[in-house]
């Protein structure tokens, strides 16, 4: 048997709407055989992972912050990748708005007042945003592969983050931890409804920033040269668009998005500058944006669902044994669905049986194809 | 002179699934296929490897399960990218975060125990041979391997048909298949084939270089690879002295550390990934070399017209 694709005269509405859902279904089956391999009752393991982390008001909190940092970053992404520029390194991006953001708190930590929180984001937005422009520059001035580079970069921001909090930044009152000062209180973004949960901030920023680039993306001629020289450069190029100037904008726009993200996680929910600051949340926005079909309105819905496997796993950690890894896993097969299902949108497939006769060749073209053969 | 030689050993088992995994990339990347899930497919094989090296205790059915592990994982890509035409950057990534995903949960049981090493294998009488009888002939198999997989690939590259096909795909998917050639059939190969390269790259790291499961323990060595293909130029004997000068950085920096030279270890750490932005820089600087060896369908979904 073989798969075989014939294109659809015009994109399919309907599957283009359809798709994101078949995906989740499909990831959700592939979850069940993963669950009965694992030993245990799928049923009890979908409960357990999908419904019992949001049964309770303060757990949406915690939802909303997962689910911010994933949205910010997958915003800005979903502009790169439409742009056909492929920013893979938005894990580095948020630990460098971290780190930028922090210097506020963690080198004058007297520092107090409404003024230390505006600055730290701005702080982060622009660290995040310098991060990202190294690889849009190495590609604009030498067309180096902005896929391998921002790669790279994560980490060495990375292994920069580990030597601050181990070195230079250390808490000196820490016990030896690798850990730099608490911040005080003006260096801390508020709860947004502290009597329910702990959500923060963080989650409006999301919010906002979908809405600003969905209007940007819809609405405004710079979505329109976003759209243009990702599909067709040359195209772009009569139209008087610098495909060097958007791959600087791009980069920078999602680099700062991240690094807003890494500021508003540190400020909003860690508090602290550590190691490890996030659970792949640049890689887990990759998968958001595909989620969300490219669209920042679609990538609010999608980023909720990622968060929701964060949440997950660490409730079937705790609850079934099983490796918080498992979120990942969930992770992965998402992406793999939502990309497999996108087909259904240009193409529909055949399955054409082997002993199935191939169509009579067209007599014109028919001597000529033998003589190949 | 003997610490000398055992710093050129470490090199060498260093470069070896660099080069193993870049070689594989090469011949997919030929075909005119970009598969970013290289690093998947290597944790897969390391884990794959170490958890059968570790069960039946013959770390030679370790090494062979790497491969099969790697070479299995590689077709979810094909049939997604080959069959399904999706995207290829977009599939080989979210192949990657699965291996890494997959390998974790698999590997959780694993981590902490003592792994199985694949045996030296000792060619008599040419180890004996002054400084190159270790260095050449003492090694460990996987070792034998690569250097054996860069002679085959770039024989069967340029002094094959199905080597002249394999390429002329990569150029034209759209003319080879006016001329007959099955398309999609070779490209289906020649991902299973990166695969099973990738995946004996992982079963080096959990067999040979360190006989244990950590984590992650690939450590973007996959990444590094796939910069290796750009930086040799799509030709197989530069994957060889690329991965050779950035098996050096990996093992000088470890050096460096133990040394105690006065420079953060995190710093000494980040050289080979800094060492691979740097080279890619150097490289597609030169914009006419760069556009000359590219296969020019890289990255590009196929869907034959009937």
């Amino acid at each position: 048997m073989r798969l075989e694709l014939v294109k659809r005269p015009q994109r399919s509405a309907l599957f283009s709407a359809l798709s994101p859902f078949i995906a989740f279904a499909l990831t959700l089956i592939a979850g069940a055989i993963l669950f009965a391999l694992l030993g245990i009752d799928p049923v009890s393991a979908f409960y357990t992972y999908f419904i019992s982390p949001i049964s309770e008001v303060w757990q949406l909190h915690e939802l909303a912050i997962k689910a911010a940092p994933l949205i910010l970053i997958a915003v800005g992404l979903s502009v790169c990748y439409r742009a056909n520029i492929w920013n893979i390194g938005a894990e580095g991006q948020f630990t460098l708005g971290a780190i930028v953001g922090s210097m506020v708190p963690v080198l004058y930590p007297e520092l107090e007042g409404p003024i230390v929180l505006p600055l730290m984001l701005l702080m982060g937005m622009i660290g995040g945003g310098l991060y990202a422009a190294i690889p849009a520059y190495l590609k604009a001035r030498f067309n180096t592969n902005e896929i391998l580079t921002s790669l790279m970069l994560v980490y060495v921001s990375q292994l920069f983050l580990d030597w601050l909090v181990r070195g230079p930044w250390r808490d000196p009152q820490g016990h030896g931890f690798p850990q730099t000062v608490q911040f005080n209180d003006s260096a801390i973004l508020p709860e947004l409804m502290p009597a329910s949960g702990r959500a923060n901030w963080g989650f409006v920023f999301a919010l906002v920033a979908a809405v600003v680039v969905w209007i940007m993306m819809s609405r405004m001629l710079k979505g329109f040269e976003v759209r243009v020289l990702g599909s067709s450069p040359r195209a772009g190029r009569f139209a008087g668009f610098g495909l060097n100037r958007m791959i600087f904008f791009a980069f920078i726009l999602s680099g700062a998005l991240a690094g807003l993200a890494g500021i508003s996680v540190v400020s909003g929910e860690i508090n602290q500058l550590k190691p490890v600051i996030s659970p792949g949340y640049g890689f887990a926005a990759i998968i958001v944006a595909f989620l969300g079909r490219l669209n920042p309105l679609g990538i609010v819905a999608a980023g909720l669902v990622l968060a929701l496997t964060y949440l997950g796993g660490e409730a079937a950690q705790t609850a079934l044994g099983v490796s918080d890894k498992v979120a990942r896993v969930f992770q992965g097969m998402l992406l793999f669905f939502v990309l497999g299902c996108d087909t259904l949108i240009h193409y529909r497939i055949r399955l054409v049986g082997l002993r199935a006769k191939a169509p009579a060749p067209d007599p014109a073209t028919a001597g000529k194809l033998g003589e190949a053969h | 002179m003997e610490i000398t030689i055992n710093i050129l050993l470490t090199i060498a088992t260093a470069a070896t699934p660099l080069l193993v995994a870049a070689i594989g990339e090469l011949v997919v990347e030929r075909s005119g296929v970009l598969n970013l899930g290289v690093e998947g497919m290597m944790i897969m094989g390391a884990v794959g490897g170490f958890g059968v090296g570790y069960l039946t205790g013959s770390p030679w059915l370790g090494l062979v399960a790497a491969i099969v592990v790697g070479a299995v994982f590689s077709l979810l890509f094909a049939v997604m990218t080959l069959s399904l035409a999706t995207n290829q950057v977009a599939t080989g990534l979210s192949l990657t975060l699965l291996g890494l995903g997959l390998s974790g949960m698999i590997g959780t049981g694993f981590v902490g125990l003592p792994g199985v090493r694949l045996p030296d294998l000792h060619i008599p009488l040419l180890i004996d041979l002054p400084i190159v009888g270790k260095l050449v002939f003492g090694q460990d198999p996987v070792f034998y391997i690569s250097i054996l997989l860069i002679f085959a690939v770039a024989w069967f590259l340029f002094r094959t048909r199905t080597g002249l096909t394999l390429r002329s795909i990569g150029d034209s998917h759209t003319s080879a298949h006016a001329l007959g050639i099955q398309v999609i059939r070779y490209r289906y190969l020649a991902v299973i084939f990166g695969g099973a390269c990738a995946g004996l790259a992982g079963g080096q790291l959990s067999l040979v270089y360190t006989p244990q499961w950590v984590e992650n323990m690939s450590a973007g060595r996959g990444w590094i690879a796939l910069a290796l293909v750009v930086f040799a130029s799509w030709r197989p004997w530069r994957v060889l002295a690329g991965a050779y000068i950035f098996g050096a950085v990996w093992i000088g920096q470890l050096h460096a550390q133990a040394f105690g030279i006065p420079v953060p270890s995190q710093l000494l750490s980040s050289l080979p990934y800094l060492a691979t932005v740097v080279v890619l820089v150097l490289i597609s600087r030169n914009k006419r070399l760069t556009m000359m060896n590219t296969p020019a369908s890289l990255g590009q979904p196929f869907v034959p017209d009937r």
